[in-house]
C-alpha cells in the first residue's frame, strides 16, 4: 500500500518537474503585474499586445509558413525518395540509409554551420536559405516514416489492380496512396514540428533580416524577459496541445478502420 | 515495382543529399584543414588541445554525461512504475509525459530560466518559508537544470517505448519458476531495455554535448562550452577555419556516441501519435 502510494508520489513529482515550468508562463501571461511572483490581478493585455506587435506577429507568420512549406517539399520528395528507395537493391538501400541518417545524427550546430558556409557562396541568407535547410533536416524524418509502411505494405493488391488493367499511376492514387496514407500524414507532421521547433540551424543559415519566432525569442531573452513572451509561450503550447490531441484522435480512427477492414477478410 | 522506372524516383532526393548534405559537410572539412591566408594546416584540428579550447571540451563533456545520467535515474523508475502498473490510460499517461518534447525549446529555457533567476519563483518561495535563497543561476548546475529539463522526454520516450513492450508472459514465466523481483529486474528488464536506453543516451548526449543556447541564457553568457566556442568562431571572432576545425572535433565525438550507443531514434516521437 505505502509502495503504491510512493509510486504515485513520484509520477506526480516528475509531472510537476516537467510542468511546473510551463504552468508558470501561462499564469504568469494572464498576471496584471510585469512581476514574476506578485499576482496583480487578471489581465488580458499582454496578448493584445502581443497581437499588435508587427515583429512578433511577422517572426509567428515566417514560422508557421517555413514549417508548412518545408514540410510540403520534404514530404514530396521523401514520399517520391521513400518510393524509390524500395525498388533499389538491398545495397544500394543500404548506402541510401547511410546518407539519410546523416544529418540526423550529426549535431545541429555542425548542419548549422555546413550549409551556412556552402549557401554564402551562391544563396542570400534569408527565408530562402532557411527554407532549404529546414527541407534538408525534415526529409529523413518524412523518408523514415513513410519506409516501414512500404514494406509492411502488401504488393500485391497493386498487382492485382494492375491486372486487372489499371494503369501504373490510377493503381498508385487508388490502391498505394491509400495505403501509405498515415506514413505520409505523420511524415508531414513530424517534419512540420521539426521545423517549428528548430532554432539552431535556423539561427545560422537565416541572415539578418528573417526571424522565426524562435530565433525571435532567444534575442528577446538576451535583452530581459518581457510579459508578451508568457503570452506568445501560452498561445504556442495550447496550439501544439491542440494539433497532438487532434492527430491522436484521427490517428486512432486511422488505424481502427485498418483494423476493421482486416476483420472483415 | 522493381523497375528503374521506379528507382528514378529518388533521383530528387540523392541531388538534394549530395548538393545540401555532403557538399557542406566537405566544405567544413575543407576550412577545417585550411589557414585564412589558404595553406593546408592541421593547427584547426589540433586547437582543441589548446588550454581553453581543451577546458571548454571536459566541460561540455562532463555536463553532457551528469545530464544523461540524471535523465536516465529520473525515467527508468518512472517506466518500471508504469510497468507493473495495471492502470488503463497507460496511453495517456505517457502522452502526457512525453508532450513537452513539442513544447519550443527556446521557450522551455525561458520557462527554466524564470524558475531559476535571483529573484526568481524558486527563490521566491524559499525566503517566503524562511530559508536562504540560492544562486544558481549562471552557474554550471543551471545549465545542467536546463539541460535535464530540456532532453529528459528525449529519454523518456525510447526507455517507456522499450520497457512497456516487454511481454508480461515473459516476467510472469520466470516469476513462477521462481525469480524475484531483484532478479527479474537485473536478469529480464534490464537487458531487454538496454537498446531503449541506448537510444536514450545518443538523443540526450549528443545535444547536450553540442549546446550553446542553453549555456548562454542559464550560464550568462560565463560558461564557455565547446558548442559557445565554436558559435563565437562564426559570430564574433569571425575565425572560420578555427571554428570549422573544432565542429571537426565535435563531430567526432558524436560519430563515437552514436556508434558507442547506437542509433538516434527520434523517429520514435511517432509511436506517440
Amino acid at each position: 500500500m505505502i509502495g503504491k502510494t510512493l509510486r504515485k508520489i513520484y509520477i506526480g513529482l516528475v509531472i510537476l518537474f516537467m510542468y511546473a515550468p510551463i504552468i508558470v508562463l501561462i499564469v504568469l501571461s494572464f498576471n496584471n503585474s510585469r512581476s514574476r511572483v506578485v499576482w496583480g490581478g487578471f489581465t488580458l493585455k499582454w496578448y493584445s499586445a502581443l497581437f499588435s506587435s508587427s515583429s512578433y506577429m511577422n517572426a509567428f507568420y515566417t514560422t508557421i509558413i517555413l514549417a508548412v512549406l518545408s514540410a510540403g517539399i520534404a514530404t514530396v520528395i521523401g514520399l517520391a525518395a521513400a518510393l524509390g528507395i524500395t525498388a533499389m537493391r538491398k545495397r544500394n538501400i543500404q548506402i541510401m540509409l547511410f546518407f539519410t541518417n546523416i544529418p540526423l545524427v550529426n549535431a545541429d550546430i555542425v548542419t548549422g554551420i555546413a550549409l551556412m558556409l556552402w549557401f554564402v557562396r551562391f544563396l542570400p541568407l534569408g527565408f530562402m536559405s532557411v527554407l532549404v535547410a529546414h527541407v534538408t533536416f525534415n526529409m529523413p524524418y518524412v523518408i523514415l516514416c513513410i519506409l516501414p509502411r512500404l514494406d509492411a505494405m502488401d504488393m500485391h493488391q497493386f498487382e492485382a489492380a494492375r491486372d486487372l488493367g489499371a494503369g501504373i499511376r490510377y493503381a498508385f492514387w487508388k490502391v498505394m496512396l491509400p495505403d501509405l496514407m498515415p506514413g505520409i500524414f505523420s511524415g508531414f507532421f513530424m517534419a512540420a514540428t521539426m521545423s517549428l521547433d528548430d532554432f539552431v540551424i535556423t539561427y545560422f543559415t537565416k541572415g539578418p533580416g528573417v526571424n522565426t519566432l524562435s530565433t525571435k525569442i532567444y534575442t528577446e531573452i538576451r535583452k530581459g524577459i518581457k510579459p508578451e513572451m508568457y503570452a506568445l509561450s501560452s498561445i504556442l503550447f495550447l496550439l501544439v496541445l491542440i494539433i497532438l490531441i487532434l492527430i491522436n484522435v484521427t490517428g486512432n480512427n486511422a488505424s481502427r478502420s485498418i483494423n476493421k477492414t482486416i476483420e472483415e477478410k | 515495382m522493381k523497375s528503374k522506372k521506379v528507382r528514378v524516383l529518388a533521383i530528387p532526393y540523392a541531388v538534394w543529399i549530395v548538393g545540401f548534405t555532403l557538399i557542406p559537410l566537405m566544405f567544413v572539412l575543407a576550412k577545417a584543414v585550411t589557414s585564412p591566408a589558404g595553406g593546408f594546416t592541421f593547427d584547426n584540428l589540433l586547437a582543441i588541445f589548446d588550454p581553453v579550447n581543451r577546458k571548454s571540451l571536459i566541460l561540455s563533456l562532463l555536463l553532457a554525461f551528469i545530464s544523461t545520467v540524471m535523465c536516465i535515474l529520473i525515467s527508468y523508475p518512472v517506466a518500471l512504475i508504469l510497468k507493473s502498473s495495471k492502470i488503463k490510460n497507460k496511453k495517456i499517461l505517457m502522452f502526457i509525459l512525453i508532450l513537452p518534447m513539442w513544447m519550443n525549446f527556446i521557450l522551455r529555457i525561458l520557462a527554466v530560466q524564470m524558475l531559476l533567476s535571483k529573484n526568481g519563483i524558486i527563490n521566491h518561495f524559499l525566503t517566503m518559508a524562511g530559508l536562504s535563497p540560492i544562486n544558481i543561476i549562471n552557474t554550471p548546475y543551471a545549465i545542467v537544470f536546463g539541460m535535464v529539463y530540456d532532453y529528459l522526454p528525449y529519454m523518456m520516450l525510447p526507455v517507456l517505448n522499450c520497457i512497456l513492450a516487454i511481454p508480461d508472459d515473459i516476467i510472469e514465466a520466470s516469476r513462477d519458476l521462481g525469480a524475484n523481483r531483484l532478479t527479474v529486474l537485473r536478469r529480464i528488464i534490464i537487458p531487454l531495455s538496454l537498446s531503449g536506453i541506448g537510444s536514450g543516451i545518443t538523443m540526450v548526449f549528443v545535444p547536450s554535448m553540442t549546446e550553446f543556447v542553453i549555456a548562454n541564457i542559464l550560464g550568462g553568457g560565463k560558461i564557455q562550452l565547446l558548442g559557445n566556442i565554436i558559435e563565437q568562431e562564426f559570430s564574433v571572432t569571425m575565425n572560420q577555419h578555427l571554428g570549422s576545425g573544432l565542429s571537426v572535433t565535435l563531430m567526432i565525438f558524436v560519430l563515437l556516441t552514436t556508434l558507442l550507443f547506437g542509433r538516434h531514434e527520434d523517429t520514435n516521437k511517432g509511436f506517440v501519435l
